[in-house]
């Protein structure tokens, strides 16, 4: 086998392959970026062992990131992988890293603000402040569904652009 | 797998044969999660407990799904479905849960397909026909506020897997409890229709309030937020006048076998059919 250098420690390449799988319903980021890759480790036996989380109790692309994680590693030489599902602490949209961030912006979707720490209580004021465009940056914006397309997302609109945007909920 | 465009992610096969449609067979929810339950737990109860948790949100959620294709705006129906879709997202992990504690190894497709509607613990609240979309935002408002105070309560639950979907599943349900909060706001405090809507909407729902908190009494919490509704919407408290009958005990209405028909009957009619 040639390499380019030296070769990795193998539990870090595996994390490697794992975190450049990207999410099947935000194909702009990875798993890694989405926060949903919660481990990555290799047993002695060799066997790399991938930790998930589900964003939502109802993500139906849960099944099919499991499958990705596992695929990719085989296709990267790792005959034994394990896929583990981790539900606790349950998910949150503060996971989503600085570059996935910015990765959704460039793509025209709002990145979450703060999550609320503790419980959240009723409130029937407008809930948060204007999300910013992430297309011209107004803050002249309103929300227009308070869901869309995938669990994670919400709808909004700018009035400045008048263009529609999705926005990730922070949970 | 194609990055290129997601619905051509989702028209390709996959060694694992994992699929997004709906049918049975799926993967296991709570595949690689650690599912001994500990010592100590009592493990008839826990599974008892799931069930009846995981049949208030199956129920719930094929009664939120009948408004696809029929909702008021195409954002509303959007609105439901996910709401919908989280129910059974948590529905999935208790049945789940609920066949690993009883020790039968059932999945889910057993409890959701194959028993009748006395098996069905769900309350009744959540099996009651849609109605409007007054009556739908009004159960959906009690709902979610009892289940997440309950929820609430079971994150210190000593079954871990129970304490986890109750911490993710809290979360899920804060969000639907704003959401049909702020309608039932706003068609209060809308027009004489649509407050008249309101109004009987809050006086079928109120019958039912009693067998919530015989399940789960969470009252005070579940009170706390119907008033704060009921006061911005200018909207009377309902009446609490109990029926009889617990969903808990089996004891249901004529409108959950018809329910259970539509939502078992390709799973019926081909067993073990995948699609």
């Amino acid at each position: 086998m040639v390499t380019a250098g030296p070769a990795l420690p193998d539990a870090h390449r595996a994390r490697r392959v794992a975190e450049r799988v990207p999410d099947p319903e935000l194909p702009m980021l990875t798993l890694a970026d989405l926060g949903v890759l919660r481990d990555v480790e290799t047993r002695a036996d060799g066997t790399v062992v991938a930790s998930l989380t589900p964003t939502y109790s109802g993500c139906p692309a849960m099944a099919e990131m499991r499958a990705d994680v596992a695929a990719r590693l085989r296709a990267a030489g790792y005959a034994r992988v394990e896929i583990r599902t981790v539900l606790d602490p349950p998910w949150t949209s503060d996971w989503i890293t600085e570059s996935g961030r910015r990765k959704l912006a460039e793509h025209g979707i709002a990145p979450p603000g703060r999550a609320p720490r503790g419980p959240v209580p009723l409130v029937l004021s407008p809930t948060r402040p204007a999300v910013p465009c992430p297309r011209c940056g107004s803050r002249e914006t309103e929300e227009t569904s308070r869901f869309a397309a995938t669990s994670c997302k919400a709808l909004w609109r700018c009035r400045a652009c008048r263009e529609p945007f999705e926005y990730v909920k922070e949970i | 797998m194609s990055d290129d465009h997601v619905y051509l992610t989702l028209a390709e096969g996959h060694e694992d044969d994992t699929r997004w449609a709906y049918g049975t067979g799926f993967e296991d929810p709570l595949h690689g999660v650690d599912t001994t339950v500990p010592e100590g737990v009592d493990a008839a109860g826990l599974a008892a407990e799931c069930v009846a948790l995981a049949d208030d949100a199956l129920v719930g959620a094929q009664r939120l799904a009948e408004w696809i294709t029929r909702a008021p705006e195409l954002e509303e129906e959007v609105a439901l479905a996910n709401i919908g879709l989280d129910l059974l997202g948590q529905a999935r992990l208790l049945y789940t849960r609920a066949g690993q504690a009883d020790g039968t190894g059932r999945d889910e497709d057993a409890y959701a397909y194959f028993r009748d509607a006395a098996d069905f613990r769900n309350v009744t609240l959540a099996e009651l026909p849609g109605g409007d979309f007054a009556f739908t935002v009004v159960r959906l408002l009690v709902l979610s506020s009892w289940r997440l105070a309950h929820f609430r309560g079971l994150v210190d639950h000593p079954d871990p897997v129970l304490a986890a979907v109750a911490a993710k599943g809290a979360k899920e349900l804060a969000y639907h409890r704003q959401y049909a909060a702020q309608w039932c706001v706003r068609l209060g405090d809308g027009t004489d229709e649509s407050h008249r809507r309101m109004r009987a909407a809050l006086e079928q729902v109120a019958p039912y309030l009693g067998e919530l908190h015989t399940a789960h009494d969470v009252r005070d919490e579940v009170a706390a937020d119907v008033r704060q509704v009921t006061d911005a919407a200018g909207l009377p408290l309902p009446v609490y006048r109990p029926r009889p009958g617990s969903g808990r005990a089996g004891e249901h209405t004529e409108h959950l076998a018809p329910l259970l028909t539509e939502l078992q009957g390709i799973a019926r009619a081909h067993p073990e059919a995948t699609w």
